[in-house]
């Protein structure tokens, strides 16, 4: 099987707390680069459908990772290519350039090129927060497309059954591929994801892997790849235009109660929710 | 003026109570000029749409073919598309639920419209819509503007109150839905698997009682007499879910649901920023924790530092008390 993995850098979301929000932008000045958590875990998601869990090194397919934004973001594409990836492709740009659904008209280009099976993405990037990627691209590209996957098991690679993470509940739907798969977070528990290859009781470790020295080492020999946005997109007009930005209003520490009787008398006669 | 298109959500044949937010979107967005009408697809939409009469639209539109009797997207879209491009609708919104999240930025690529998704306020100046959207996981709002002609959104629930009936009596009129495409022909519903519970929905509970990674193998043993005695929803962090403690479709937080109740316990949480994320909009929160530096004692308007598995019965016997 042939997978695309969408792939984006973003500030370090464990400490998005401590972003600078100004009228006219937000500065993550200070913040590491990170890539998102979701695409992350569907590279993961990517190679654990491309292998035998019993001989990982192996791989049953191809697995490319794609990102959007300027030269130093093959750092991201790199760290990817070490844990298993087999080729990157960075798209040459900037994030003031790109709204999510000119991201989606140009990865349609770039599957119409690349032909891959299956397009698995992030559900959402953890900046914009917009979750819509996945969905744009699979009404571009006439495709079926299955929306945050807890859990995907590979049919003979022709399709996937994949339980969705819905409101409630979870919604098990079966996609024929080509398609484009979005993940949630339980898509790296030991066992969510079922390959063709490997043994259906097997067990990984949960999250996702770390690269080897020797892998990263090896890294810096496979291919990327730069095209220039405007060869995928010609338009470049975005849908969204962000204007203004604020700060949430903070909620501030209330106070300690020391007993269990003093909390239900509080609730009661002070907050009045009793 | 905007006419505004609100789809409907159905839930085994009847209007989840998640559409009423994006019947609060319209009226606010037609306050000014225009009308809103009301879409209800899938089984049983035709008697479900009684109970949408009451609320002030235009027309309340219905079909049922069987060609679209489950919520999948590919399936729904170009039903959608079709009603909204032959009614001349600016504005298509449904509630910001899985449901919607996953229907509407397909929708939005058939039409050829941008996306708002998850917003939290609308405001309109000059004749413009603009929408507030929490981004960075919350922790900043950002105004924005759809730049096309047909603007698809997204609204949160809990963000944007419940509508209540206004009276009147809305026309229903049947629609037909549009041949289904390629795409559809490719994706099989299986099923849909809920866990059985008695409790209410999160996105309606007035109180929420959530636990943590500390409650263990004792989730339910110790939160569930709380919640059944206080008629609330149980609700979880991440690492209860991960650890699979809870079900992962009670996780509270970002990625999770966004909940903001009257009264809300965080039982055993030490208050990650995802959490928070999803849970600060909550009137009056309630930590238990044994850890007093523990960062949720930071979000929380009473906070006791106790072990849960005293201080939750001893609470369940303190409450009964009356």
């Amino acid at each position: 099987m042939k997978i695309l993995v969408p792939l984006k850098r973003v500030a370090d979301p464990d400490n998005a707390n401590k972003i600078k929000v100004t009228p006219a932008k937000i500065e993550t000045t200070g913040l590491e680069w990170k890539p998102n958590p979701f695409d992350e875990y569907a590279v993961e998601t990517a190679l654990r459908l491309t292998e035998n869990a019993a001989s990982p090194k192996t791989r049953m397919g191809e697995v490319t990772v794609v990102t959007f934004g300027p030269k130093e973001t093959e750092t991201t594409l790199r760290a990817a290519l070490a844990t298993g990836a087999d080729k990157a492709i960075r798209v040459d740009c900037t994030d003031e350039q790109l709204d999510g659904d000119l991201v989606a008209r140009a990865l349609k280009a770039l599957v119409e090129k690349e032909k891959p099976d299956l397009v698995l993405i992030g559900k959402q990037q953890v900046e914009g927060d917009s979750n819509q990627v996945a969905q744009l691209l699979a009404e571009y590209l006439g495709w079926p497309m299955a929306t945050f996957a807890g859990t995907i098991k590979s049919e003979g690679d022709k399709a996937l059954v994949v339980g969705r993470e819905i409101d409630g509940g979870s919604m098990n739907v079966k996609v024929t591929l080509p398609a484009v798969v979005s993940v949630d977070l339980r898509i790296v528990q030991p066992e969510s994801v079922k390959s063709m290859h490997s043994k259906p009781d097997h067990a990984y470790s949960a999250g996702v892997r770390f690269a080897a020295l020797m892998a990263i080492m090896a890294a810096k020999k496979k291919p990327m790849t730069e095209i220039a946005l405007a060869t995928l997109a010609a338009d470049s007009t975005l849908k969204i235009k962000y204007t203004s930005y604020e700060a949430p209003v903070g909620r501030k520490a209330g106070v300690k109660v020391k007993t269990v009787a003093e909390l239900v008398q509080k609730l009661k006669t002070e907050a009045k929710v009793l | 003026m905007s006419n505004v298109l609100v789809i409907a959500e159905l839930a085994d044949g009847h209007v989840r109570k998640s559409t009423h937010s994006a019947l609060t979107f319209a009226r606010e967005v037609t306050k000014a000029g225009g009308s809103f009408s009301i879409l209800v697809l899938g089984a049983n939409a035709k008697a479900a749409a009684a109970a949408l009469t009451g609320f002030g639209a235009a027309k309340v539109l219905v079909t049922e073919e069987p060609s679209i009797a489950h919520p999948i997207a590919e399936r729904l879209a170009p039903t959608v598309a079709a009603v909204a491009k032959a009614g001349t609708f600016d504005v298509i919104v449904a509630t910001a639920s899985s449901f919607g999240k996953d229907l509407v930025p397909r929708v939005a690529g058939k039409l050829g419209g941008g996306y708002a998704g998850d917003i939290s306020a609308v405001k309109t100046e000059g004749g413009k819509l603009s929408y507030k959207r929490p981004i960075f996981a919350g922790n900043a709002y950002a105004w924005c503007e759809v730049t096309t002609p047909t603007q698809l959104v997204t609204v949160r629930q809990s963000e944007f109150t419940a509508a209540e009936p206004s009276g009147g009596a809305s026309p229903i009129e049947a629609v037909a839905a549009a041949p289904i495409d390629a795409a559809a022909s490719r994706v099989e519903f299986i099923g849909i698997e809920t866990a059985k519970s008695e409790r209410p929905d999160l996105g309606e509970a007035r109180v929420i009682v959530s636990g943590g990674r500390a409650l263990n193998k004792q989730f339910g043993e110790v939160l569930d007499p709380l919640a059944a005695l206080l008629g609330a929803a149980v609700g979880a962090s991440r690492a209860a879910c991960d650890a699979g403690f809870a079900p992962p479709e009670l996780q509270v937080g970002q990625t999770g649901r966004v909940v903001a109740p009257a009264l809300y316990f965080a039982i055993g949480i030490s208050g990650a920023i995802q959490h928070i994320a999803g849970m600060k909009g909550s009137k009056t929160i309630v930590a238990i924790n044994k850890d007093p530096d523990a960062p949720i004692f930071q979000v929380a308007d009473y906070g006791l530092v106790a072990d849960l598995f005293q201080a939750v019965p001893e609470l369940v016997a303190e409450l009964k008390k009356g």
